[in-house]
């Protein structure tokens, strides 16, 4: 039971907490940080240091102590029904929020259990610490109980991690693992906290989160290479400007937004990088790989300068590397040196903060390039390949219809989350994005069960103001359904739209695809009501077969102040196009699967 | 298929232009005409990292989940407490090589990376055990090589050899004769030539030799020649 439960925060309880913040990076004698007299308390007033207002976790016996010092902190700890769970709430906490989201678990179960979220959260560059209780220091080594080997596990998928070894210095560890997760390009860390050093007295106060000595992330690119790189964009006829999730971390859609206007440059994100640049945008193609538009795939086919932003061209974007740009010189900005040239070679390699580098390039710039028929392709392209469908009002509901009702139900600053599956793909399609941080998924690691727990840990980041909405599948949805109990508790202002076609739909598609429609373990026989179940979960829950129903029952569920689910049984043949086969050119995606 | 029949419109694959270009597998733009994956090369790693817990696990891990080939790696102590020497032996192709060099970089504990290219101060140690039957020829074959004996006995014979790989090599051809029992290598270790520094900024123990070289190194591999001085400055201006 979370021991400062509540409802969700108001408007004012908000401003008091981001005062809090502003005084604790500025004074250590503040009247409401934890007083330090041992490991635990270190902990939490490092975490206090870094202004962390909310942590998502589960109790256990090795990580009590800690626990136990959150008790008198002004921290709110968020109890979740499951370790995933915690941990997928505090990285949409943390991609909403722009800062570290905290995680909290016991040794062995517990810390195990976070791993799906820590490994998601890497594949996502999700800023988040996970902190894990440990059996004490002396039993480490002896298969104790609830012994795990937790930086081992983790240690493949964090920035960093650490072993706590004594009270004196665990402070300060957790502040380092607190910067080093937000910093350059951000991404988990972890601190094994054995259950003898929490417990350990110290009254050494940790510090304001300081880096780890020599982590410092590069800023301004060399100016070779930009200087380069805005020649070969000056004399393209065909550019592209492809934003990826970098673009959203380094805050820098504002300046990707300018570059391209100013420059008269078309524009395609990456899935992660919804948001950074407007879908309403004349220039903007959407999205482009497996999933992607039509009009984006060819645009990103026939470019001759590919400017890459903030992205590591990921399989399911790039398709098959031989095919990928292949007429394009590519200049490619990134924090990380380490994914330049990694997967497609980048010919105009600029190492910095994508914001900075960006402006960098249109100081060198010394005129746009000549693109206006170019520009006109991709309108064309537009019109070619349109996202359209049509509605039999007697036949089971196209899914996508459910998502455009949601979207024209709610403002533009409304939060969307996802599991991972069909209804996934339907809601970042066909969800018109225009603003940062408002699209929230499992995007690399391609987690089903990542919608609820982060709709959750979203809820706490987002302004009172703010709706969210969660998009699941019912496969999806059943993984973490358990965490509905959490937002019923904290009565949590979250609606969960559960796009039910009673399959594993992705895997059912691919079946129908590739492997001559064998439905092998993807068809449900039977999925729970999900509108009665969230009732016995006690949250508020509606089942919708039909057109007429839709608008209606979206309003009641938008209108209803508290955790609410719509179960909408759709189309179960509805498929997800355009579709990229894994490996095939991009600019042969198939519009049906015929064409597959 | 079933009722899997809705998509979208649009003109199909086969109707839409596509460019002729292709990329190799490293993602780099080629001539599909004459297309070559480029040969794999060895390059020899130096790698000063924080000699912590967990440390040589971060590395072998790190190269093991990438997949990056991995011939040697030997670690010791350096002249700065705290700090270690990993020597590692990679082979892969180019670009292959130059992304292991970042992806170590990029751990927490290493502190500086550096390709030991030229002619590298490289040697190996070699305990080698072999039949003692003929210990004459044995004692000629390893005073041949620079070896030394370290154990005689009524069986066998234990012999160390250092040097360099090709040496070693010709070494253990020559011993072959006798009948080798066991073998122990080090794996090759090495330093860079000269003044220049093993991996990019590094510095000894005593600041007061090196203050203020900031070098950025590999530019400037061949540090054989040239006095300290003029090459401090050359690599300050750099």
């Amino acid at each position: 039971m979370s021991e400062t439960a509540k409802s969700h925060p108001d408007a004012d309880e908000e401003s008091t907490a981001e005062d809090t913040t502003a005084e604790a990076t500025t004074t250590e004698a503040d009247d409401s940080a934890t007083p330090v007299t041992d490991g635990s308390t270190a902990i939490v007033r490092a975490l206090e240091n870094g202004g962390v207002e909310h942590a998502f976790g589960v109790q256990g016996g090795a990580i009590m102590p800690v626990y136990d010092a959150l008790w008198d902190s002004d921290i709110e700890h968020i109890t979740m029904a499951h370790e995933q769970g915690a941990a997928h709430a505090a990285d949409a906490y943390g991609v909403v929020a722009n800062e570290p989201g905290i995680a909290l678990a016991t040794s062995g179960p517990g810390a195990t259990n976070l791993v799906t979220g820590i490994a998601d959260a890497n594949m996502d560059s999700d800023a988040m610490v996970a902190l894990t209780g440990q059996v004490p220091s002396d039993m480490v080594g002896s298969d104790a109980f609830q012994e795990t080997d937790t930086t081992g596990v983790t240690m493949p998928i964090t920035k960093h991690n650490w072993f706590a070894a004594s009270a004196d210095t665990i402070g300060d560890t957790v502040g380092e693992a607190f910067a080093l997760s937000e910093s350059g390009r951000p991404g988990p860390t972890l601190v094994d906290l054995p259950k003898d050093v929490s417990f350990e007295e110290t009254d050494v106060e940790p510090g304001e989160p300081e880096l780890p000595a020599g982590q410092e992330p590069p800023t301004e690119a060399d100016d070779e290479q930009v200087e380069a790189a805005a020649r070969a964009i000056e004399r393209a006829e065909k550019p592209l400007l492809l934003l990826g999730g970098g673009v959203i971390k380094a805050e820098a859609s504002e300046t990707a937004r300018t570059f391209a206007r100013e420059h008269g440059i078309p524009v395609v994100t990456t899935m992660p990088g919804i948001g950074s640049y407007p879908e309403d945008d004349e220039l903007c193609l959407s999205w482009a790989g497996m999933h992607g538009t039509g009009y984006a795939n060819m645009a990103i086919t026939h470019t001759d300068c590919l400017i890459g932003v903030g992205t590591r061209f990921d399989d399911r974007l790039t398709g098959g590397i031989d095919t990928f740009a292949p007429e394009a010189e590519v200049v490619h900005i990134d924090i990380d040196p380490a994914e330049i040239s990694k997967n497609i070679h980048a010919d105009y390699p600029c190492i910095g903060d994508a914001g900075t580098v960006l402006d960098q390039l249109t100081a060198e710039m010394e005129h746009e390039p000549d693109a206006r028929e170019w520009r006109e392709q991709c309108q064309t392209w537009k019109d070619e390949y349109p996202m359209d469908y049509s509605i039999d009002k007697d036949a089971p509901l196209r899914p996508e219809f459910i998502v455009e009702a949601f979207d024209e139900a709610t403002d533009d600053d409304t939060i969307v989350t996802s599991g991972v599956g069909q209804h996934q793909m339907w809601a970042s399609q066909y969800w018109e994005f225009t603003e940062p941080r408002t699209w929230v998924s499992s995007h690399g690691l391609g987690t089903m069960g990542y919608g609820l727990p982060s709709a959750i840990g979203a809820r706490f980041a987002a302004d009172d103001d703010q709706d969210v909405v969660c998009f699941d599948g019912d496969g999806s949805f059943l993984m973490t359904i358990q965490e509905l109990s959490v937002a019923v508790r904290e009565n949590l202002d979250i609606t969960v739209a559960v796009l039910n076609n009673e399959y594993v739909g992705m895997v059912r598609q691919w079946q129908d695809a590739f492997f001559e429609g064998r439905h092998m373990a993807s068809e449900y026989n039977w999925m729970p009501e999900f509108d009665k179940l969230a009732e016995a979960f006690g949250a508020k829950g509606w089942r919708v077969n039909d057109y007429d129903e839709v608008a209606d029952t979206v309003e009641a569920a938008l209108d209803y102040d508290g955790p609410s689910v719509i179960d909408f049984h759709i189309d179960p043949d509805a498929n997800v196009y355009p579709m990229v086969a894994s490996g095939a050119p991009n600019g042969k995606f198939a519009l049906s699967e015929e064409q597959l | 298929m079933s009722e899997n029949t809705q998509g979208l419109q649009g003109p199909p694959p086969e109707e839409r232009p596509h460019p002729d270009g292709r990329r190799n597998s490293q993602g780099i733009r080629i001539d599909p005409e004459v297309e070559a994956e480029p040969d794999s090369r060895t390059a020899m790693i130096s790698a000063l990292v924080e000699h912590e817990p967990g440390v040589l696990a971060r590395i072998a891990g790190l190269f093991s989940r990438r997949q990056f080939n991995i011939e040697s790696l030997t670690v010791g102590p350096t002249t700065v407490e705290g700090n270690a020497r990993l020597t590692l032996i990679v082979e892969e192709p180019e670009p292959g090589i130059d992304q292991a060099k970042k992806q170590l970089a990029k751990l927490k504990p290493v502190i500086s990376v550096g390709e030991l290219e030229g002619r590298p101060v490289r040697s190996e140690l070699v305990l080698l055990k072999v039949n003692g039957d003929d210990p004459d020829k044995v004692q000629a074959v390893t005073e041949m090589y620079g070896g030394e004996t370290l154990d005689a006995g009524p069986e066998t014979i234990t012999v160390q050899l250092t040097g360099e790989a090709d040496e070693i090599e010709d070494a253990l051809d020559a011993y072959r004769q006798f009948g080798i029992i066991e073998i122990a290598r080090t794996g090759p270790t090495a330093l860079a030539r000269g003044s220049t520094p093993t991996t990019p900024g590094e510095k000894p123990a005593a600041e007061a030799t090196a203050v203020g070289v900031e070098t950025d190194g590999g530019s400037d591999s061949d540090g054989e020649t040239g006095g300290d001085s003029a090459e401090s400055q050359a690599e300050t201006t750099n």
